[in-house]
């Protein structure tokens, strides 16, 4: 049996990565380039809020305090939160949204192919659900950046522009820790760090048919998978998305 | 249906032998019910009111994103917030079938989008109306969509062939929301006060604008006559809303929400609900454009074209790029 507490925090961290993410990507409703992408985008936020369900829906589970997804989305504070930082980075323009979703797709479609196989059944079964979501997901937003990378002189000065800001917080996702050494003991989830070769040789692949350079600088931020330190924008997305729960406590929607 | 004050193009009904005999030809083809397809012979004036029309409608799907938008990043539960992407996700797809269903008619989507933006082109005059507190999201279900469906169900068989098999699709898309969006009524009149009386004030505002979006009475307009006659417009716009009405008393009544209309009662001779007429004077301030969020919603629509043009150049820049790339390898 694992640690339930490690169990709990890791499953926080994957469910908090697709809430706050989705809830960045439904920013977009109505505002998108072209109509498919408004289609495109609702979907993609869609499908994580969906995702969302599951993991904190288990999470509650897990904690075994009685709190339920919605609980955990709507009524813990920026502190509790277990997001990567580049999930709660504002969404830019439409490039900058673009080339995070490519970053964390790439990331999310290696790590549940990993979780597809956990000793966890739970976890392995989320993990199948969500994957075949993502496989699309990735595919459409590595599309893009390359159509993007690879399209005009300014599409391409955006695109490189997008990385060289995002670059420094793709390092975080493969952060390991005491927690991740629970999982990988009890079979659960993989070391984060074991996923980095396979995630640098993906996105290269995409980054340099899109024309792109990758930065070199080695250096990431830190401090949202542990909660130590979230980036300020985090506490203005809670406060709208909260706000009903956080009003009118204890009614029924 | 989110079309409103649609001109129909031509004089009026014409006389069978006015007609030219194509013209008859193709009227007879309306009066059997056989479906015009793009490819047949149709009077100029048939395609031209009808790309309006199709083109109001699909605009008005388009911007009708926005009040909902407004709601996204706040819904309540992570359900709430699901069942909202997913409605706005039909409607930028019903969008994207009707500007099909106009480019059958020879419009681009491109040359439409272009006429909204300028404001040559309308959008419903229900979406120029706020969001203000959750239970409008609710009622823009129940209410918004369920006038939309009353007008659409008709037109399912309308005359021409792409418009109908659109409003086919549409109209199963459409049901589902306005159940949500009762749903979503249900739970604010049954839950706390504040609730109740966020329920009661969304159906305050909506209730009249909601009356309007079936456009003035047109019983004696030429113009609608020839629509009618065309099948491009299956009933007036009075018939519409009375049903409108009858139809949700009894829903208002259920949920104990109080329609803001001291007139509105059973007419026992006509077998319908008698009702005040909405304020005409505010529909035509707000068809020119002075409503509550027209600005708004023209502004968010400008600025997201305008802004998203570096990445429609881009992207065709790069398509461009890859058929050379293939040709230069054939």
């Amino acid at each position: 049996m694992a640690d339930q507490k490690a169990l709990f925090e890791f499953l926080l961290r994957m469910g908090d990565n697709s809430l706050i993410l989705g809830h960045r990507v439904s920013e977009w409703c109505g505002l998108s380039p072209v109509l498919e992408e408004d289609i495109a985008l609702a979907n993609t936020a869609l499908d994580l809020i969906g995702q969302t369900q599951f993991w904190l829906g288990l999470a509650g589970e897990v904690e075994g305090k009685d709190r339920s997804a919605d609980d955990l989305a709507f009524l813990r504070d920026a502190w509790d939160f277990r997001n990567v930082l580049l999930v709660e980075l504002p969404n830019g323009d439409f490039g900058q949204t673009l080339m995070r979703q490519f970053l964390y797709d790439a990331w999310s479609s290696i790590m549940l192919g990993r979780l597809m196989t956990s000793s966890d059944a739970r976890v392995a079964e989320i993990a199948a659900k969500a994957s075949k979501e993502v496989a699309y997901h990735v595919e459409r937003s590595g599309d893009t950046v390359v159509g993007l990378g690879d399209g005009t002189e300014e599409s391409h000065k955006r695109m490189q522009a997008a990385l060289d800001y995002l670059w420094p917080y793709v390092g975080e996702m493969f952060d390991g820790d005491d927690v991740d050494a629970a999982m990988v003991k009890a079979g659960i989830a993989p070391d984060p760090a074991s996923l980095r070769e396979e995630y640098d040789a993906f996105v290269g692949k995409f980054l340099n048919q899109a024309t792109l350079t990758v930065p070199t600088d080695v250096f990431h931020h830190k401090g949202g998978r542990t909660g130590y330190m979230h980036t300020e924008h985090l506490g203005h997305l809670l406060t709208s998305m909260q706000w009903l729960q956080r009003a009118y406590p204890g009614a029924t929607w | 249906m989110y079309a409103q004050l649609v001109k129909t193009a031509g004089t009026g009904v014409k006389t069978r032998e006015e007609m030219s005999d194509e013209e008859r030809n193709f009227q007879d083809r309306v009066d059997r019910d056989e479906k015009i397809e793009p490819k047949d012979w149709m009077p100029d004036d048939y395609r031209a009111t009808l790309i309006r029309q199709i083109g109001q409608h699909a605009h008005s799907e388009i911007v009708g994103q926005l009040p909902e938008g407004n709601w996204i990043t706040r819904a309540p539960t992570l359900e709430r917030k699901a069942i909202l992407l997913a409605k706005v996700q039909d409607e930028a797809g019903h969008g994207l079938y009707l500007y099909c269903a106009a480019e059958t008619l020879g419009v681009s989507r491109d040359e439409l989008t272009e006429e909204l933006l300028s404001g040559r082109m309308k959008y419903s005059s229900i979406f120029n109306y706020p969001t203000l507190n959750w239970a409008d999201i609710g009622a823009v279900g129940w209410l918004v969509d369920g006038a939309a469906i009353m007008n659409q169900v008709p037109l399912q068989r309308t005359s021409y062939g792409p418009y109908s098999r659109a409003m086919i699709r549409i109209c199963k898309e459409e049901s589902f929301h306005q159940r949500q969006g009762y749903d979503i009524m249900m739970k604010m009149a049954e839950g706390t006060e504040a609730q109740r009386r966020m329920a009661q004030d969304a159906l305050n505002r909506f209730w009249y604008p909601s009356l309007m979006m079936f456009g003035p009475s047109d019983k004696d307009s030429v113009h609608s006559a020839q629509s009618l006659a065309w099948k491009i417009k299956i009933d007036t716009n009075d018939e519409l809303r009375q049903r409108f009405v009858d139809q949700t008393v009894p829903q208002a009544k259920y949920l104990g929400l109080t329609i803001p209309d001291e007139n509105l009662k059973w007419n026992e001779e006509r077998g319908a609900h008698d009702f005040s007429e909405p304020d005409w004077t505010e529909f035509f301030n707000v068809i020119k454009g002075k409503g509550p969020c027209n600005v708004e919603r023209m502004e968010a629509r400008v600025n997201a074209w305008e802004d998203g043009a570096w990445v429609r150049d881009g992207l065709l820049a790069h398509g461009r790029k890859k058929s050379a790339a293939r040709t230069a390898a054939e």
